[in-house]
């Protein structure tokens, strides 16, 4: 694993939360999350399903308005100007938000063409991610037909052919098989070191290893935050799996 | 600047939606294969003028001249002749059983009272239990009773000429196929559209647009105007159709049609758009544009004459696009009318379709919720 990316002192934070609240009727889905991830990090948020990950995210990307607190994104309030920030983030979804019916190629080039690049400029970024990713063969097939593997990766391209500043993603790896995961990591840390933000949620253990740092939540409230091995330090177990199953545990003691 | 940016979501919204169109069957189909069946369904099934009604015939008189009348009633084509009486009983009993549906009686005195010239009376019975039927055997007996001309000499008491304009076969696919028209092309412009918003909803890419800078305008006429084009293919489709099957007349302007279908075409989209920010799924969508098209259909004056119709219900029908549509159709179609007598309902469309279109992108917030 490489190094995790210092932040550069002067770079403002890309993310900033403070008591960021969700609730859905009777049901806090985000328990007043405070959080502050710097510039070019892998910032992973991990937790069993219904932990308010996926809300953390919704709410991050403007596609829900949170029900008090605050976000900042890429330095823009996202809760009263998510349109200013649109430009600026990408974002992929657990579904992938990919056309079945269009083909790779026509996917890639209808996000481009969303975010302005259009002309000889969007077909210019459209051959590079492309032949970046290695899509040469399967330009022409309809993205519905992909396998899991390639659906993924398409759909990154998607959500990153504006090089945006920050990269949300939804559980990125969910059924996809060994080597498509390692390999999707690899663009990852490869975006990372270009200096793009990145948070990813997960409930892979490996996957969270992979990260430069980490926040566990649980029920909608943060339990731990930093990188992983002070989070297994923090919560006095030998890997993150006994950190997460001690976790469970508590709760449970104390419900 | 900004407005550059805000234009260039919308190419590319149209060029996807264009290929998505081209790659889906159920739109083509929809396109060309639901005009062709319903078409063919309303054209030849449903008829309101009810023909060749099974009649009886009880000819007291057994003369020339009231062989003469039954020939006349025949060949207006509401009659045929199913069978002689002898009796009113028998009458009673047999179009009681629904072996006949009309009857006709001449009486002993009919050509006495004809050469006397006194008005010479002969009865129509006819089974009223089906008003359209009965409506028919009216009619029927009264042009076979303009018609008729007895050999002999006879001076008429009363000369009454009933002229039918527009339709003088009086045809209901004549009146029936126009109609269509704007049924059909607002049945599927509605449940095209809302499916397609609610289709990208189902399948994510609504999640991940909304994360885009496409601007709730683009995203809106993306769905749009791709579907204008749809709406145009099946208004020629139908006419087409309309043409050689039902012998359709076109007295009127094609191009004056087609510049009045578009705010038609426009405001059926946007009732789509506004029906897919209420509903969730792609089943409820369709339910929705069918729960909308019924009234349209019984409002509307599609079936049934709106003047027939009490006040509250054609008040409704004034809030319904197709009401326009269907006088724009027929008066262009049957009439052969222009635009001087069309423009009111030229603005009445545009008026409902800004309205609608307004309400939905107003409706359609940039969020999950």
């Amino acid at each position: 694993m490489s190094a995790p990316t210092a932040p550069a002192a002067s770079a403002p934070p890309a993310i900033i939360t403070e008591a960021l609240h969700k609730r859905f009727g009777d049901l806090v889905a985000v328990d007043s999350l405070t959080l502050t991830i710097p510039k070019g990090e892998i910032f992973g948020l991990l937790g069993a399903n219904g932990s308010g990950k996926t809300t953390t995210i919704r709410m991050l990307t403007g596609l829900m308005p949170p029900t008090s607190g605050s976000a900042t994104v890429a330095g823009v309030d996202v809760v009263h100007d998510p349109e200013s920030v649109r430009h600026r983030l990408g974002y992929m979804s657990q579904r992938y938000g990919l056309y079945d019916d269009l083909t790779a190629e026509e996917n890639l080039r209808f996000y481009a063409g969303l975010y302005g690049l259009v002309g000889r400029e969007g077909k210019a970024r459209v051959e590079e991610q492309i032949a970046a990713l290695d899509f040469t063969a399967r330009r022409r097939q309809l993205a519905g037909t992909l396998s899991g593997g390639w659906k993924q990766r398409l759909s990154l391209a998607c959500a990153t052919s504006h090089r945006p500043d920050v990269l949300f993603l939804d559980e990125p790896t969910a059924g996809v098989d060994p080597a498509a995961r390692r390999h999707f990591w690899e663009m990852i840390r490869e975006l990372a070191h270009g200096g793009t933000t990145i948070l990813v949620t997960t409930h892979y253990m490996d996957e969270a290893e992979r990260c430069d740092r980490l926040a566990i939540l649980w029920r909608g409230r943060l339990e731990a935050v930093g990188r992983p091995h002070e989070i297994t330090a923090q919560l006095g177990a030998p890997t993150l799996e006994d950190a997460f199953i001690a976790l469970q545990l508590r709760d449970q003691a104390a419900a | 600047m900004n407005d550059r940016i805000a234009r260039w979501p919308f190419w590319a919204m149209l060029r996807k939606e264009f290929i998505q169109m081209r790659r889906d069957r159920l739109t083509l189909g929809m396109m060309i294969g639901i005009p062709a069946i319903q078409l063919a369904l309303f054209g030849f099934a449903i008829r309101t003028e009810v023909r060749h009604l099974p009649t009886l015939v009880l000819d007291e008189a057994r003369t020339r001249e009231s062989r003469e009348l039954v020939a006349s009633l025949v060949n207006s084509s509401y009659f045929d002749v199913v069978g002689e009486v002898r009796g009113r009983a028998e009458i009673e009993t047999r179009i009681g059983r629904g072996d006949a549906a009309a009857a006709v009686v001449i009486p002993h005195d009919f050509t006495r009272d004809l050469k006397r010239g006194r008005g010479a009376e002969a009865q129509v019975i006819v089974d009223a239990a089906d008003p359209l039927s009965s409506q028919s055997a009216l009619q029927g007996a009264s042009l076979a009773g303009l018609n008729y001309r007895p050999t002999t000499r006879a001076r008429q008491a009363l000369e009454l000429r009933v002229r039918p304009w527009y339709n003088p076969m009086l045809d209901s696919s004549t009146y029936i196929v126009p109609g269509i028209i704007g049924v059909l092309l607002s049945m599927t412009m509605i449940i095209i559209n809302a499916m397609s918003v609610v289709r990208e909803r189902e399948r994510g890419t609504l999640e991940q647009l909304i994360v885009t800078p496409v601007d709730r305008t683009s995203l809106m006429l993306g769905k749009i105007v791709p579907f204008l084009l749809v709406g145009y293919v099946q208004v020629s489709v139908i006419l087409l159709l309309g043409r050689l099957l039902f012998h359709v007349p076109i007295r009127g302007s094609i191009p004056l049609l087609f510049l009045m279908a578009f705010p038609f075409v426009v405001a059926s989209l946007g009732i789509g758009l506004f029906f897919s920010t209420l509903v969730r799924t792609q089943a409820q969508a369709m339910q929705a544009g069918f729960m909308f098209i019924m009234p349209n259909i019984l409002l509307s004056g599609f079936m049934f004459p709106r003047a027939a119709m009490p006040e509250p219900a054609q008040w409704i029908g004034l809030a319904l696009p197709l009401t326009y549509f269907l006088t724009v159709l027929r008066g262009i179609l049957l009439k052969g009318v222009g635009f001087e007598a069309l423009w009111p309902e030229f603005l009445a469309m545009w008026g409902f379709a800004i309205l609608i279109v307004t309400l939905s992108v107003r409706r359609f917030h940039k969020t999950l919720e």
